[in-house]
């Protein structure tokens, strides 16, 4: 029930909202719809814990084999927490910003986190390709429409780029289809059939590429940092919060358990990618000026960090139960960080937002001195900053912790160079990050600067909410652990494949 | 007569028409020459026909008939293509006051 | 009252401080200077307390664990939320809550000019380091320890950086902040790797680590060398010793009591900590320790060199804390850690007491630091005078002042060590006690060298000030009697004794006692020498000092900077700047723009086909049929 109410909430909704009579009741409609799903999600967390009212099976295209089917593991709670405090931050962080067609705006936006809904709670491999569509449509026509100047060319090649990837998959979903047995989509089905190694070798790219672009990892990245910049910011906020964390789930469910020996096989291969693409953004972002980039190169870091930790823990255990539990620490930190990256870059996306709409500038380069003129927001940007930064303390640090483990033991020749420049990554977010704080809130203001800049209160009740989850989860992070411990244990053992090796 | 003749023809009254379609520029007279290409296939229908007719004689007396109808059917539908395309070609000329295809390129844009 | 006796009381230590962040950092619009002051003292004063309170209850035997939640437990991993408390916490629990009260109180009244939200801000701050740093010593393993060990290197960058108005003061921040990141990895590492090798973090699993019950070790020798050596890594970054010690000169940026706090007493000496915490480990470790000998000794004497030619009166003493670190290493890397610890000791005493006094001149002369334009403050300030002639003597290592015990510990391990070593370390301590009686003599003797407005102003600085310098030049004398030699006085090396639970004694070093009473007759005979040539060149000052080329490169610090901004900093900037307006425009976009364009291209292409001219069509049909059709007549045969 819960499960088929997180898809519905929005959907009705967002349709509710999109054709509202009045215009101005938009924003406090989509607001109300998106903390009805976010109560669903936390009443569904404590309350109604039953497997039963979190799945949902119906009929759906039956000449296909396609089933209407929801299926909430902890993987798919977890998220779909993060997606409804993400709707919940990008309607409460615009609030003051007045927008044109304000119906369609939120409406759309519902409809976004309707899809993304079922990415993550499908367990039918045709509906999860529908809900991964359903959110990048909701997403083109939000930034084409609200977007900056250059909206129409970026979201043309973000929407070409995502979609090209989409269509592989898609492709991939109908091979694994036809060979089941009963033309099932079916996650259970896919997992059975367990493919030979010749096969997976070239089925995992087919996967492979649309998530990646997805997440999106180096060199498969280049529609981001363009999409991001030109994107409304509560929309670049979702975008980069929960859409990005799709491609990771997306991995995590319909690529490792199923396509196993697939990965493990281009682990190396993908590692290589994820650590190349962590100096690289990194290094880009120390020679970026304007803001928004800078935090959308920082987040192709970060989410490379977490790729390479999740093919980390691909391969054989031999049943070895020391193998497992490392793995298992490793996959803790991939959950933990799914989620603290996503709420800490959303808390950015707000700074950003707050700055770019204060002072019409995103150039480092033309502000300066905030700290003296706006000493609260300042606060507030210093610690979702070092949040991003993965200081102790902070939500970051035990995933970045977890994951970093993970890497040193992989079953790679080359783990020690990876974890190696990895780890460089950590070294250079904090270049840039403080550059950023320094060139931002340090020095002298000018003389757009000087006047300062106060928060509304959905602004500091918006930004007190990430600050929350930033010390809760970097003080207590074992609370998010213990949620996520035993899915994470069954997890691990699922995606070894030394059942492979037994026949 | 041996049905080489017929065959032969009516091949040079389809080039000459399949010539004159991709070289004249007058419409009126590629529609004449459209004719010309339909005409050809007329007389080889109605010569196979004929030959079929005798040759299969003995066992069906409607032998061949087809090809007979099918003529009549061509007949029919360029007599319609005819009515149809003199009005355009008459809207034509009132249009731009000529009736040379070159000027007929909007096709491209 | 369970929660209140001990061990539990021990929890407010830390918390405490944070207490005082907390209510300090919202509250400092609404606070006046005195109630800012007041909380940030008090609660330094109450945690000191309870820290005595802890110090005399520790158990000779097995540390006192306090558990206080699972910061991170998945299956057999289990990271506790834990504190440790046993001689060596303790002992830095005293130092770091002692001297950091004292600071308090002296900043309370050198920092009284900002305003009251600055002010706060600044307490706020104070308090949050010594929060941080009491994790550090506190912390039960090495997770806690590191989330202590970031925590004060992010306070130090917020001190550094606190007058944020001045770009290269917060630049000096990012800096330090960056600097102490490149360490922070290399102890990540370590941590993985023992995690890897052992499945624990906690201090009490090391004795099962390195297998010394009976039982097989879990780390082979090659794993105890490399968590070692990378651990030292990490130790080199917060510690400042070569190659990573050139943030800690730029972070005198920050307020003086700063940097008597962090950039002397406490935090620089984490490193030093650290090792001693983790000695069973480096005690089997010996190539580790060769080289934290060679890297500590160097230190000492690189930065002592370019001590010899600082004029700012501050980056004088921040190279000589770099120097004494570099002697706390060469102590740790001699094997001796208790030595190492009691110079820590000694020196947060003498060196805050330095820096202090150095701030009260900095007070007195509006904000001047170069020693050139000092000079005959003996008069005006005549407690900040004798005060910081109590620390020179010190730091110079005269008998009975602390610093001759500690740094006398130290000279004789070096020498057991190696006796090069010990001559180098010899050789620094005499450019030690030259240097600091240069900054002395340049100081406080000769004439005044300041403008008229300064001498107007020179006062002696108020009594928040002064007390804190009295009770420091007080323990600067006392302080190094808890560590006297053996040979003098049979069990009068109290520390060693005390220390014995978390550092086993070593076996008896094999030197004649006769030896002992010539190095320590030696090094005082020369270090009053290296004090009298000091005199005699810069008791009245010279502008014109001879301007060899020798000079020239210890003034710009060997260029080390220079050599880091070109061989490391710029190739990065030039790379990064590549790869945004080049690689990433013209390769990796470029790559797909490419297909993009080559379907335009395309498609232009096709489009020409498609001229209009009706003529053209039909001939391509023509041509289209006749392809069908020979080509069903080829394919028929």
């Amino acid at each position: 029930m819960i499960a088929l109410l997180l898809v519905l909430i929005p959907l009705i909704g967002g349709g509710l909202t999109l054709f509202l009579p009045r215009p101005a009741l938009a924003r406090p409609v989509a607001l109300n719809v998106a903390l009805i799903s976010l109560i669903a999600v936390l009443l569904g967390l404590c309350q109604f814990t039953q497997a039963a009212n979190w799945s949902y099976d119906a009929e759906w295209i039956q000449p296909i084999g396609a089933r209407f089917s929801l299926k909430g593991d902890v993987l798919a709670k977890w998220m779909s927490l993060l997606s409804s405090i993400g709707a919940v931050l990008s309607i409460l962080g615009s609030w003051n910003t007045d927008r044109k067609l304000p119906a369609r705006f939120y409406g759309l936006l519902l409809w976004m986190q309707a899809g993304m809904s079922i990415v993550f709670l499908a367990s039918d491999a045709f509906l999860f390709y529908f809900g991964w569509e359903l959110a990048l449509i909701p997403a083109y026509f939000l930034s084409s429409i609200w977007g900056g100047e250059k909206r129409i060319a970026v979201t043309i090649k973000f929407f070409i780029y995502t979609f090209v990837g989409s269509v592989l998959m898609l492709i991939g979903l109908i091979y694994l289809q036809q060979l089941t047995p009963d033309g099932s989509f079916q996650w259970q089905a896919f997992r059975n059939l367990e493919l030979t190694e010749s096969k997976q070798i070239w089925l995992f790219w087919l996967f492979f590429l649309a998530f990646a672009i997805k997440v999106p990892l180096f060199p498969f990245h280049t529609w981001q940092p363009d999409a991001y910049e030109q994107a409304p910011t509560p929309i670049t906020l979702l975008l980069s919060g929960v859409m990005v964390k799709m491609g990771v789930v997306a991995m995590i469910r319909w690529l490792l358990p199923i396509l196993g020996i697939g990965a493990f096989i281009w682990s190396d291969v993908v590692i290589c990618l994820a650590v190349v693409g962590i100096l690289y953004a990194s290094l880009i972002a120390i020679r970026q000026d304007d803001l928004k980039r800078l935090i959308a190169y920082s987040s192709i870091a970060h989410m490379g960090l977490t790729v390479a930790a999740l093919f980390s823990l691909t391969g054989f255990s031999n049943n070895s139960n020391v193998v497992l539990h490392y793995h298992h620490i490793g996959f803790q930190g991939v959950m933990l960080q799914l989620f603290s990256h996503g709420v800490n870059i959303m808390g950015m996306w707000l700074l950003a937002d707050r700055i770019e709409s204060r002072f019409g500038t995103r150039k480092l380069s033309e502000l300066g001195g905030l700290a003296r003129t706006a000493p609260t927001f300042t606060i507030f940007f210093v610690i979702i900053a070092l949040a991003n930064i993965a200081l102790p303390l902070t939500n970051a640090f035990p995933g970045e912790f977890l994951q970093f483990n993970a890497i040193f033991h992989a079953q790679s020749s080359y783990r020690i160079v990876f974890l190696v420049f990895s780890g460089l990554g950590v070294i250079l977010s904090a270049i840039y990050t403080l550059n950023m704080i320094r060139r931002i809130f340090f020095g002298e203001t000018n003389s757009a600067t000087e006047n300062g800049l106060r928060l509304t209160t959905a602004e500091t009740l918006a930004l007190s909410l990430v600050v929350m989850v930033v010390l809760v989860f970097g003080i207590y992070p074992q609370a998010a652990l213990n949620f996520t411990n035993d899915f994470s244990w069954e997890y691990v053992k699922s995606i070894d494949i030394t059942r492979f090796l037994a026949k | 007569m041996p049905i080489n003749y017929y065959l032969f023809l009516s091949l040079a009254l389809f080039s000459i028409g399949m010539v004159g379609v991709l070289t004249r520029r007058n419409a009126i007279i590629i529609f004449m020459c459209i004719e010309l290409m339909l005409n050809a296939v007329n007389l080889l229908l109605v010569a196979f026909s004929k030959m079929h007719h005798l040759k299969n004689l003995a066992t069906s007396a409607t032998a061949g008939a087809d090809g007979q109808l099918f003529v009549f059917f061509i007949m029919v539908v360029a007599a319609a293509e005819v009515s149809v395309g003199l009005a355009i070609i008459v809207m034509m000329y009132r249009n731009i006051h000529s009736v040379d295809i070159q000027f007929l390129n909007r096709l491209k844009h | 009252m369970a929660m209140l006796s001990f061990p539990n009381i021990a929890y407010l230590i830390p918390l405490l401080p944070l207490l005082g962040f907390l209510v300090n950092g919202l509250l400092r619009n609404h606070l006046s200077h005195r109630a800012i002051a007041l909380i940030g003292s008090g609660v330094m004063a109450l945690a000191f307390g309870i820290s005595l309170l802890v110090f005399y209850n520790i158990p000779a035997g097995a540390p006192t664990i306090l558990t206080a939640f699972d910061f991170i437990r998945i299956g057999e991993l289990q990271i506790p939320f834990a504190f440790q408390l046993d001689a060596l916490s303790s002992l830095f629990l005293l130092i770091i809550t002692g001297i950091g009260f004292l600071i308090h109180v002296y900043s309370s009244a050198y920092m009284h000019e900002e305003s009251a939200s600055h002010y706060g801000r600044y307490f706020a701050y104070l308090n949050l380091f010594v929060f941080s740093m009491l994790l550090l010593v506190m912390g039960a393993n090495y997770v806690i320890l590191f989330i202590g060990w970031e925590g004060v290197g992010l306070c130090s960058y917020l001190l550094i950086g606190y007058w944020f108005r001045n770009t290269a003061y917060s630049q000096a921040a990012n800096k330090a902040f960056v600097m102490n990141r490149i360490g922070d990895l290399a102890f990540l590492i370590a941590i993985f790797w023992l995690i890897a090798r052992t499945g624990s973090v906690s201090f009490t699993d090391l004795p099962m680590a390195i297998g010394t019950a009976g039982q097989s070790a879990k780390l082979s020798s090659l794993d105890i060398t490399g968590i070692t050596l990378l651990l030292f890594i990490g130790a080199t970054g917060k510690s400042a010793q070569i190659p990573l010690y050139t943030w800690l000169p730029d972070a005198m940026a920050g307020p003086t009591p700063v940097s008597a706090l962090i950039h002397a007493a406490t935090m620089v000496t984490a490193g030093i900590y650290m090792i001693a915490r983790s000695n069973l480990l480096y005690t089997a470790a010996p190539l580790v320790l060769t080289i934290i000998a060679i890297i500590g000794v160097a230190t000492a004497l690189l930065a002592a060199t370019i001590a010899l030619r600082q004029n700012d009166i501050k980056k004088v003493l921040a190279y000589s804390t770099v120097s004494q670190l570099g002697f706390m290493f060469l102590a740790l890397g001699s094997g001796a850690y208790v030595a190492a610890v009691f110079h820590v000791m000694t020196h947060a005493f003498f060196k805050a007491l330095l820096f202090l006094g150095s701030g009260s001149v900095i007070h007195a002369m509006s904000g001047e630091q170069d020693i050139r334009k000092m000079g005959g403050l003996k008069k005006s300030l005549p407690i900040t005078y004798w005060t910081f002639l109590i620390g020179c003597v010190a730091i110079a290592g005269i008998f009975p002042f602390s610093g001759f015990f500690s740094k006398d510990a130290i000279l004789l391990s070096a020498f057991l060590k190696s006796p090069i070593f010990y001559v180098i370390a010899l050789f620094t301590a005499l450019l030690t006690a030259f240097y600091m009686f240069r900054l002395f003599f340049l100081t406080f003797g000769g004439s005044f060298r300041g403008t008229e407005e300064q001498r107007h102003h020179l006062h002696e600085s108020p009594a928040a000030m002064t007390i804190p310098l009295v009770v420091l030049a007080i323990l600067s004398i006392v302080g190094g009697w808890v560590g006297i030699p053996e040979v003098w006085i049979h069990g009068g090396d109290r520390l060693v004794a005390f220390l014995s639970p978390v550092i086993p004694v070593s076996s008896g070093h094999e030197i004649s006692h006769a030896t002992e009473y010539i190095l320590m007759g030696l090094s005082t005979g020369l270090v009053l020498l290296s004090i009298l040539f000091a005199w005699n060149k810069y008791k009245q000052y010279r502008a014109e000092e001879s301007e060899s080329p020798f000079a020239r490169l210890l003034e710009n610090k060997w260029y080390v900077d220079e050599l880091y901004q070109a061989a490391i900093v710029q190739p990065l900037h030039k790379l990064g700047g590549w790869i945004r307006s080049v690689f990433e425009p013209k390769v990796a976009d470029g790559a797909i723009q490419g297909i993009g364009r080559s379907v335009r291209y395309l498609s232009q292409q096709f489009r020409l086909i498609q001229n209009g001219q009706t003529g053209n069509y039909a001939l391509w049909m023509v041509i289209g049929i006749v392809v069908i059709l020979s080509v069903q007549f080829f394919l028929r045969k």
